[in-house]
């Protein structure tokens, strides 16, 4: 542990500006590698899905949340969020779905497009020989969305606007069949059960082409959106909803902002008037656990909430503690006699077993915390941990440092 | 500052504050937040000025709406209005926006938060499990601490007492819950349970650390029979770490107390209160009841 403590500080004062440019906001950073904001500081909406399983067999459940993940992620992705998240998580018996969307400016539209089971059918009138019914009605055939290859807003001659369908190898043949045995007889197409349109087939269709009409002209572009993402292999619930608006999201960044730098400088205020010369060391390594641990966040790439700036602030609180603890204990030394050199090495070594304790239960309590809530609070017991960690080096290694080389 | 020789003060004053907070408890009850009881949570403003009040929401809600069990809170910080209703579906939600739209004019959408009793439950269950946990840690970490033993106090009574103080610290901002529900409506939230968990935390090693110290100097001590004076004597000697640490703490919360967001409000508060009183009960709870017990069990 003999190395040149000049030699190691440069290195923290490199490491510090480095971690510096890398953090501000308005710099490289920012071109580079902005800062992930979550939604609660940029507005946004999170929701909570049920995934209705009651149809699907139980062998399959996995595969078909996997599925339905898939289908809402590529729904989601049309909506131009920055980084949307979804994922699944299963719940006892049952699963659930989480969508996160930062920074939308409409989430009820975005509410509305993910939630809908978007499930194409073709659907044919039964032979009247087998029918019995005095009303005939359309029956499902064989060709749903699942044989699609794309949906397309195109606009007919009379300037509506139409999508057009294009089915894969399979679907073109189904297709080809279905409108043989129905020449001259209407052929329906229904979305999640209900018809939008019935033309009459003039003639069989090869090739896989299909058109639908009478869809009503804001809604053309997101329905073949849906068509082309898929249909929902599962219903899904909406079960819970935190909705922020922006102007609320930016005040929020804002205050608690403003709410660091003021504790900040309250804290090296006290340990200056405090401990004086000890204190002005101590806040210098403050500064640098506050750019370190910012980098850190950065680097690992933590979504910045609300709940986690808080635990950060706590943080910055506790963060000066591995210093109290050690020139209080200096300060014994030096009444017992020592030289200030000593004293100092003293302190830093007699102390160490009371920052590892006093850092442990805190430890535990965000460990815990991460692993079994919700996903506000695990930016809470992400952040407070990543500090303590990170504290523990710069209270002990900067401090130490620092001392060294001006305390002669 | 001669503690031991006043614990019966420092003692009867939490005694009466534990007495009070568990009272508290017991007859307000805790209210379930929509965290854990679901419900919705929804933050409006008006972009015309004057035309909101709590009173005219209210009644618009209850008449217009029907909806039932509805409390409405004015937020001055941003003069917008807090409203606490049942779990809403989507469409009821755009359905009520509508009409509020309608009847108000501008209406803004600050927040809106709506829980379904599902969720609720589960969170419910995981908060239990995560209170659960931490204790269990905080417990074995805690006969981890005092494994080793150190006459003439038995090491687990050191690990007891670390526990009754987190008690002490837990119940106090508990209590004062209870009674900000009582006096203006407050719930627990799934922050709250964060608060009290981290202050458990914080409680802890504040009172372990004044522990390793009257051990150590028990070990060092030639009359360890003259328990009093040194357990005064430990204590005194980390009275300003003790009141050092928890000080930049509460600067830190103090700052995002006053000038933070206003939906942190609480949670600061909960963890502010649970730090003061940690600090108060490591120093004149946790030691004197040591004395205390060794005075009783000698008898």
């Amino acid at each position: 542990m003999k190395k040149n403590p000049v030699i190691l500080l440069i290195g923290i004062i490199f490491l510090t500006v480095v971690s510096g440019i890398f953090v501000y906001p308005q710099w490289f950073g920012d071109k580079y590698m902005p800062w992930r904001l979550g939604l609660d500081l940029i507005g946004g909406t999170h929701l909570t899905y049920d995934v209705d399983l009651s149809g699907v067999e139980s062998g399959d459940k996995d595969s078909v949340v996997n599925g339905l993940r898939d289908v809402i992620e590529r729904r989601v992705n049309l909506f131009g969020v920055r980084e949307p998240q979804v994922v699944t998580a299963k719940n006892g018996d049952s699963y659930r779905l989480v969508v996160e969307l930062a920074g939308i400016s409409n989430p009820q539209e975005a509410i509305e497009q993910i939630g809908r089971t978007a499930f194409l059918d073709f659907r044919e009138l039964p032979s009247i020989e087998n029918s019995t019914a005095t009303e005939l009605q359309f029956v499902p055939t064989e060709l749903t969305g699942r044989y699609l290859l794309k949906a397309q807003v195109i606009t007919s001659q009379l300037g509506q606007p139409e999508i057009s369908l294009e089915f894969n190898g399979e679907g073109s043949k189904l297709f080809e069949d279905i409108t043989g045995r129905n020449i001259g007889k209407p052929l329906a197409i229904y979305i999640d059960n209900e018809i939008v349109s019935a033309p009459t087939v003039n003639d069989k269709i090869i090739g896989g082409q299909a058109v639908i009409t009478g869809v009503p002209a804001k809604e053309a572009q997101p329905l073949a959106n849906l068509l082309n993402a898929g249909a929902l292999p599962a219903p899904v619930n909406l079960i819970g909803q935190y909705t922020v608006g922006a102007t609320m999201g930016n005040e929020f960044l804002r205050k608690s902002i403003v709410a660091g730098v003021l504790g900040t400088i309250l804290i090296i205020v006290f340990m200056i008037v405090y401990y004086r010369g000890f204190g002005f060391f101590a806040s210098l390594a403050l500064l640098v656990y506050i750019i370190l641990t910012l980098a850190v966040f950065k680097g690992v790439s933590i979504t910045m909430t609300l709940s986690g700036i808080a635990g950060f602030i706590l943080s910055i609180g506790m963060a000066v503690d591995a210093n109290i603890l050690i020139f209080e204990r200096t300060k014994e030394e030096i009444k017992k006699g020592l030289s200030k050199i000593t004293a100092v090495e003293e302190g830093f070594r007699r102390a160490w077993s009371s920052i590892r304790d006093s850092n442990i239960t805190t430890i535990i309590s965000s460990v815990v915390l991460y692993y079994f809530t919700s996903s506000f609070v695990k930016g809470f017991a992400l952040a407070l941990l990543i500090g303590v960690l990170v504290s523990m080096f710069s209270a002990i290694t900067v401090t130490r440092t620092i001392l060294r080389v001006f305390v002669k | 500052m001669n503690i031991i020789k006043h614990r019966k003060i420092f003692l009867s004053i939490s005694g009466i504050f534990v007495l009070v907070s568990v009272a508290a408890i017991l007859f307000f009850g805790l209210k379930p937040g929509i965290d854990f009881a679901g419900g919705t949570l929804w933050q409006v403003k008006s972009e015309t000025d004057g035309q909101l009040t709590v009173e005219s929401l209210k009644e618009f809600f209850e008449k217009d709406l029907e909806v039932k069990n509805l409390i409405v809170y004015a937020e001055p910080e941003n003069a917008s209005f807090l409203a606490r209703l049942p779990h809403l579906a989507e469409n009821q939600h755009q359905q009520y926006l509508a009409a509020l739209k309608n009847r108000f004019g501008g209406i803004e959408e600050l927040r809106y938060e709506t829980i379904g009793p599902t969720i609720g439950q589960e969170l419910r269950r995981k908060a239990v499990f995560a209170v659960i946990l931490v204790l269990l840690g905080i417990s074995l970490y805690v006969a981890f601490a005092f494994r080793k033993v150190s006459y003439p106090i038995k090491s687990w009574k050191y690990g007891v007492i670390t526990l009754i103080t987190l008690f002490h610290d837990a119940v106090i901002p508990m209590g004062f819950y209870a009674f900000l529900g009582w006096k203006i409506g407050i719930e627990i939230d799934i922050n709250f349970i964060v608060a009290v968990l981290v202050i458990v935390g914080f409680s802890v090693h504040d009172t372990i650390v004044v522990f390793d110290r009257i051990r150590e100097n028990l070990l060092l001590a030639k009359n360890r029979l003259d328990l009093e004076n040194i357990v005064n004597f430990s204590v005194n000697q980390t009275l300003a770490r003790s009141v050092n640490t928890s000080l930049t703490l509460v600067l830190a919360l103090a700052a995002l107390l006053f000038v933070g967001p206003v939906s942190l409000k609480y949670f600061v508060l909960t963890i502010l209160l649970g730090t003061v009183v940690g600090t108060y009960s490591s120093i004149f709870i946790a030691s004197p009841l040591l004395t205390v017990w060794h005075k009783f069990s000698k008898v």
